[in-house]
This record gives C-alpha cells, sequence and structure tokens, in this order.
C-alpha cells in the first residue's frame, strides 16, 4: 500500500516537474535555412488556406468556363467563317482563356496579403526574425501554386475545346502556366504592398484585369490590327504568356502550316519575331522586377 | 546583470506630430513592468520602436542588451509580442498558427511538441488546439496569442494593452494567466495599459501622458507620494460648490466625470466638517484612499478618461494619416 503511494506520489512530483520546467527554446541564429523554412511555412499557409476555402476553387473556375463555353460556343457561328475548315473557335480561344484561369486566382491569392493586413496577421510575418524577402517569396509560391493548381483543373477540360492530351503539349502548358501564375502573383503581391485597403485593391485590380486579358490577343489573333491595339498589344506583359501557349496550342493541331500561321501568329516587333523563348524570358523578368519592387518595399520600417 | 529594457532620450516623430517626446527608463531582468497613459499618450509607439517595427526619430533603446535599430534581428530573436488587436490566422487552427510560429522562429523541431504542450496548457488551450482560431472566443484568442508569444521561450515579452476590448471577467481570468507565467517562466514583461487596476499589477510603472514619462517607481510608492484621499461630492449646484470650497476651506477643486473632485489629508474627518459647513445642498458623497487615478491627476492634472476624451482627435489624426503597417 505504502509503495503505492509513493509511485503515485513519485508520478505527481513528475508531473509537476513537466509543467514547471520551461522547455528551453534556444532559437538559433539567423541563416539561410532558417529562411527558407519561413518560406516554406509561408508557402504552406497559402495551401492549407486553399484546401479550407474549396468555395473558391469553384468560384474561381466559373469564368473561365463561361468565356470558354458560353462566349466561345455563342461566337463560333459566327466566327467560323474567317477560321479554317476543322477549327473550333473554342480551339482557338482555349490558350487565352486558360491563361485567364489563372489570372483571377493568382492576383486574389495576392489580395490575402491585404486581408493579413487588415486581420493583423501580417505583424506576425513582419516582426519576425527573418528577412522580409523570405516572406514576400513564400507568398509568391503559395499564390503561385494555388493559381497552377487552378489552372490544372482547367487544363483538364482541354478535350472539350478539342485541344489534344498530348503529354508533351500538356507538360508544356503546365510550364507555362507555373511561370505564368508566378509573375502574376508577383504583380498583386506587388500591389499589395502599397494599397492597404482591401477594396481600393479590389477596384484597382478590376480596372486592370480585364483590359490585360483584352489586350492580350487572348480573344483573337495578333496580326492585322490597326496601329493603336497593335501597340497596346505588345504593351501588354499578358501577351507574352498567351503566345507561347497558343503557340504550343497549335503545334499539336493537325492543320495546315497556313492556317497555323494566320491563327498562331508570331508576336512581332516592327516586323520582327519575337522567338518563343524570349516572349517567355519577358515574362519570367517581369515577374522577378515585380518581386523585386515588392521586397524592397515590404522592407521599409516606419 | 544588463537589464532587459534601457531607453534613452527616445524621441519619435510623426511628421509634425511628436507622438515621443524624450523619455529614458531601465527595466530590470525579471521584473514586470508597466506603462500606464491614456490612449494616444505614446505608449504604442514606444512599443513599436522597442519592437523594432518603428525606428526612433532620436535617441537609443536597447531590449535585451541589444540596440533596437542595429541589431533589429537579434532583438527579434529574443522577443515575444501580443499586440493590441488580434494577428491570429483565424482560419488556421491554434496549433496551425503555433506551428507557424514556430517555422518563422526557428523553434528547433524537437523542442516544439513538448514546449507547444507547455504554453497550450499554461493557458488552458491544449484540448481546444485543433479547432479554427475562428471558433475561439476573444479572450480564447488573447490567450492563444500570449502562448504563441511565449513560444520560443523569450527572454522579454511585450503585452500591448493585453486587455483591451475584452469583458470584464475574461480581463481577469488574462491576469491570472499572466501572473501564472511570471511564476514559470524566467521572463520581462513590459505592458502598456490605460486600466489602472491593471497596473497594479506590475512591479514598477511609468506614468506617460503628451509622450513623456511624468512619473516612474513602483504602484505603492507612486499611491504614498500623493498621501492624500479623494473626496468626490455630487452637489445641486457645482460651480457653487466649487466657490465655497475655495472661500470657506482654501481648497482647489475641480470637475471630474461629472463630480466636483478634491484631495484632503484625512477624507473621513474632513466629511462632517463639509456637512455643517457648506452652504450648497450635497446629495453624495465619497471618499476613496489614493489610487494610481490619483496618481495620474496629481501628475498630469487630469483624470484618465479625461485626457482619453480630449486625445481622441490626435489619436485619430495619427492613426489616419499613417495607416497600420
Amino acid at each position: 500500500m505504502a509503495v503505492q503511494d509513493t509511485a503515485a506520489q513519485d508520478a505527481l512530483e513528475a508531473e509537476e516537474r513537466h509543467l514547471t520546467e520551461i522547455i528551453r527554446v534556444a532559437v538559433p541564429e539567423r541563416s539561410i535555412r532558417a529562411d527558407l523554412r519561413a518560406v516554406s511555412i509561408v508557402w504552406r499557409r497559402e495551401l492549407i488556406r486553399f484546401r479550407t476555402d474549396r468555395l473558391r476553387a469553384v468560384t474561381s473556375l466559373v469564368q473561365p468556363v463561361l468565356f470558354l463555353f458560353v462566349l466561345g460556343t455563342g461566337l463560333s457561328r459566327l466566327a467560323s467563317r474567317g477560321l479554317p475548315v476543322g477549327v473550333d473557335f473554342r480551339t482557338f480561344i482555349y490558350p487565352g482563356v486558360l491563361a485567364m484561369s489563372v489570372l483571377f486566382t493568382a492576383i486574389f491569392s495576392a489580395a490575402s496579403i491585404v486581408w493579413d493586413r487588415e486581420f493583423g496577421f501580417l505583424r506576425e510575418m513582419l516582426v519576425a526574425p527573418v528577412r522580409r524577402w523570405a516572406i514576400v517569396v513564400g507568398k509568391c509560391l503559395g499564390g503561385a501554386t494555388v493559381a497552377t493548381f487552378q489552372g490544372l483543373i482547367f487544363l483538364a477540360l482541354a478535350g472539350v475545346a478539342h485541344v489534344p492530351y498530348n503529354p508533351v503539349l500538356l507538360l508544356t502548358l503546365v510550364g507555362e502556366l507555373i511561370l505564368l501564375s508566378f509573375t502574376l502573383t508577383a504583380f498583386g503581391v506587388m500591389m499589395a504592398a502599397r494599397i492597404k485597403q482591401i477594396q481600393a485593391f479590389m477596384a484597382l485590380t478590376q480596372l486592370f484585369i480585364l483590359p490585360l486579358f483584352f489586350l492580350s490577343g487572348a480573344l483573337y489573333p495578333l496580326n492585322g490590327l490597326p496601329v493603336w491595339l497593335t501597340v497596346l498589344t505588345r504593351i501588354d506583359p499578358l501577351t507574352y504568356a498567351v503566345y507561347p501557349m497558343r503557340h504550343a496550342v497549335f503545334e499539336h493541331l493537325s492543320i495546315s502550316p497556313l492556317a497555323r500561321q494566320a491563327l498562331s501568329p508570331s508576336v512581332t516587333w516592327f516586323g520582327w519575331p519575337v522567338p518563343v523563348g524570349l516572349s517567355l524570358a519577358i515574362v519570367a523578368a517581369m515577374g522577378l522586377m515585380m518581386l523585386a519592387i515588392a521586397i524592397a518595399e515590404f522592407r521599409k520600417t516606419e | 546583470m544588463t537589464p532587459a529594457i534601457s531607453v534613452s532620450e527616445l524621441t519619435k516623430k510623426y511628421g509634425e506630430i511628436e507622438a515621443v517626446r524624450g523619455i529614458d527608463f531601465e527595466v530590470a531582468a525579471g521584473e514586470t513592468f508597466g506603462f500606464l497613459g491614456p490612449n494616444g499618450a505614446g505608449k504604442s509607439t514606444t512599443i513599436k520602436i522597442l519592437c523594432t517595427l518603428a525606428d526612433p526619430t532620436s535617441g537609443t533603446a536597447r531590449v535585451a542588451g541589444h540596440d533596437v535599430v542595429r541589431e533589429r534581428d537579434t532583438v527579434r530573436r529574443n522577443i515575444g509580442l501580443v499586440f493590441q488587436d488580434t494577428t491570429l490566422d483565424s482560419y488556421l487552427t491554434g496549433e496551425q498558427n503555433l506551428r507557424f510560429h514556430a517555422d518563422l522562429y526557428g523553434v528547433p523541431k524537437a523542442a516544439f511538441a513538448p514546449r507547444l504542450r507547455q504554453v497550450l496548457e499554461m493557458v488552458g488551450l491544449w484540448d481546444r488546439r485543433g479547432s479554427a482560431v475562428s471558433t475561439y472566443s476573444g479572450g480564447m484568442q488573447r490567450r492563444l496569442e500570449i502562448a504563441r508569444g511565449l513560444l520560443h521561450a523569450p527572454r522579454v515579452l511585450f503585452l500591448d494593452e493585453p486587455t483591451v476590448g475584452l469583458d470584464p471577467q475574461t480581463r481577469v481570468s488574462i491576469w491570472e494567466y499572466i501572473n501564472e507565467l511570471k511564476k514559470r517562466e524566467d521572463i520581462t514583461i513590459f505592458l502598456t495599459t490605460h486600466y489602472m487596476d491593471e497596473a497594479e499589477n506590475c512591479d514598477r510603472i511609468a506614468i506617460i501622458d503628451h509622450g513623456k514619462i511624468v512619473a516612474r517607481d513602483t504602484p505603492e510608492a507612486l499611491k504614498a507620494s500623493i498621501g492624500k484621499d479623494r473626496v468626490q461630492i455630487s452637489t445641486a449646484d457645482d460651480q457653487a460648490a466649487i466657490r465655497a470650497l475655495r472661500e470657506v476651506f482654501g481648497i482647489e477643486a475641480g470637475l471630474h466625470e461629472g463630480l466636483v473632485t478634491f484631495s484632503v489629508e484625512s477624507g473621513e474627518h474632513f466629511v462632517p466638517q463639509l456637512f455643517a459647513r457648506m452652504p450648497v445642498a450635497i446629495k453624495s458623497v465619497s471618499v476613496s484612499r489614493p489610487s494610481l487615478d490619483d496618481v495620474f491627476m496629481s501628475y498630469t492634472g487630469k483624470t484618465i478618461r479625461d485626457a482619453e476624451a480630449t486625445i481622441g482627435d490626435r489619436n485619430r489624426m495619427i492613426a489616419t494619416r499613417f495607416g497600420r503597417r
């Protein structure tokens, strides 16, 4: 009996010790590994939030689906007169609408920074002993991943638009989606660094999104346009993302070279055709530039 | 032993507005130090500077032995923060919020699980760790923030208005947790408050008004320095009463919170005289021992509630001109 009591007493004391002893946590010196760990957790938080927010995944699909099936089908009878035999209007606009499917998600993921600011969570990140770039990069990667995922769902619908499920084509498109998602998120994050109110952010992005989309040649070929429109389309960064995607799709359609040339013309600068590689490099460079601006913006202290 | 916090000739200007106007103080390791003052007195600005969220305009501040401007990251590793407004992600669970924090602060992976349990048990949230923060009450959220602020075992914990916006019962329970953690953790606590009763929990306090420290000592010493009782009376004609007090008793009284207020050496002996000699009808009378409110009043000439009424406009101006970051 007495032995049992002592045992119980010991257990109790051990429990007491467990509660009273401070568990020593030595926060290590700052290192690149610590920064990468920060990038990773900021990135993972975006994924956790996306997973818990299924409604967002569904609603962001609505717009591209409307464009492809409602607008695409409605216009296809009218547009078919200008299209070579065997090419569906929906096939033509598919790459552009695919780009659009990540456009909204990417920019609205960046809006979460504005929300974070509004709800205070941004401050939790900004006072941490990590470099600011780690937080901004984590955000951009998170938004890019979520947007790419959204694009992948839309990519699954390729067959409906008569785009073949060719592995090389799909891989090319996925790669291009990742790049585009990253650049668009960086654009959103850069805006979010300056704009502190969610209403202002939404209003401004709405102001940008449609012109970006309409001027990108997502819905029409970029040749034979009036000069003013030609100039505007060449300024639109989204043009340089839509062009490689359409180029990839049309490479994998069995149509005549003439038809390919008419529907998927190269982007030209004063008559010089911009290579696909350069076009993608422009998108990447824009993304990195905006990322750099966003980081500089978040580095500022009061 | 190096002080946990030492501040010297610190100022902070936002454009034309001087939020902090040259303050000096030191906080010893292990101490609980309170910054008491009305809203807009410069408390939050000071905390922002100490937490490296804002740069001082001039002067220096050292936290845990490190300069807040030149050794910003070292300071950040050594401090825990609980802000006035919540900074939790309400979509994540309590545990996910703490895991996020652990990764940002580089808490060693092996130490995380036991430490998580320890801090969550300390604030009584261990059983709720798997629920989304959006399902927590205001008091639970504040407790979770305190747990998070402690997770990386900081040397100094900053609590900016830890109980603001909470109901009185929850405020009491938050203080129970804070007093508990003072016992268990080897930590210095720096807190701001505009509640007099909360300042009583501190080892030492500094009274700050209009960006300047006007008094600095233990709550007991500050109260003792006043030495007088406070009498508040409600009368039929307040102006006549103030006049009568001056003429009959030679006492300067003021109108605070709608009551004629003055200080006398010994309140309970004064009241009978008051009734006997006062020409104005008295409706009610209250006598109180010196409180921190009186201390505040004796140093600033107003009660903390008076101060908040006048400071409101200035504060709003700062808020609109310098949006939150």
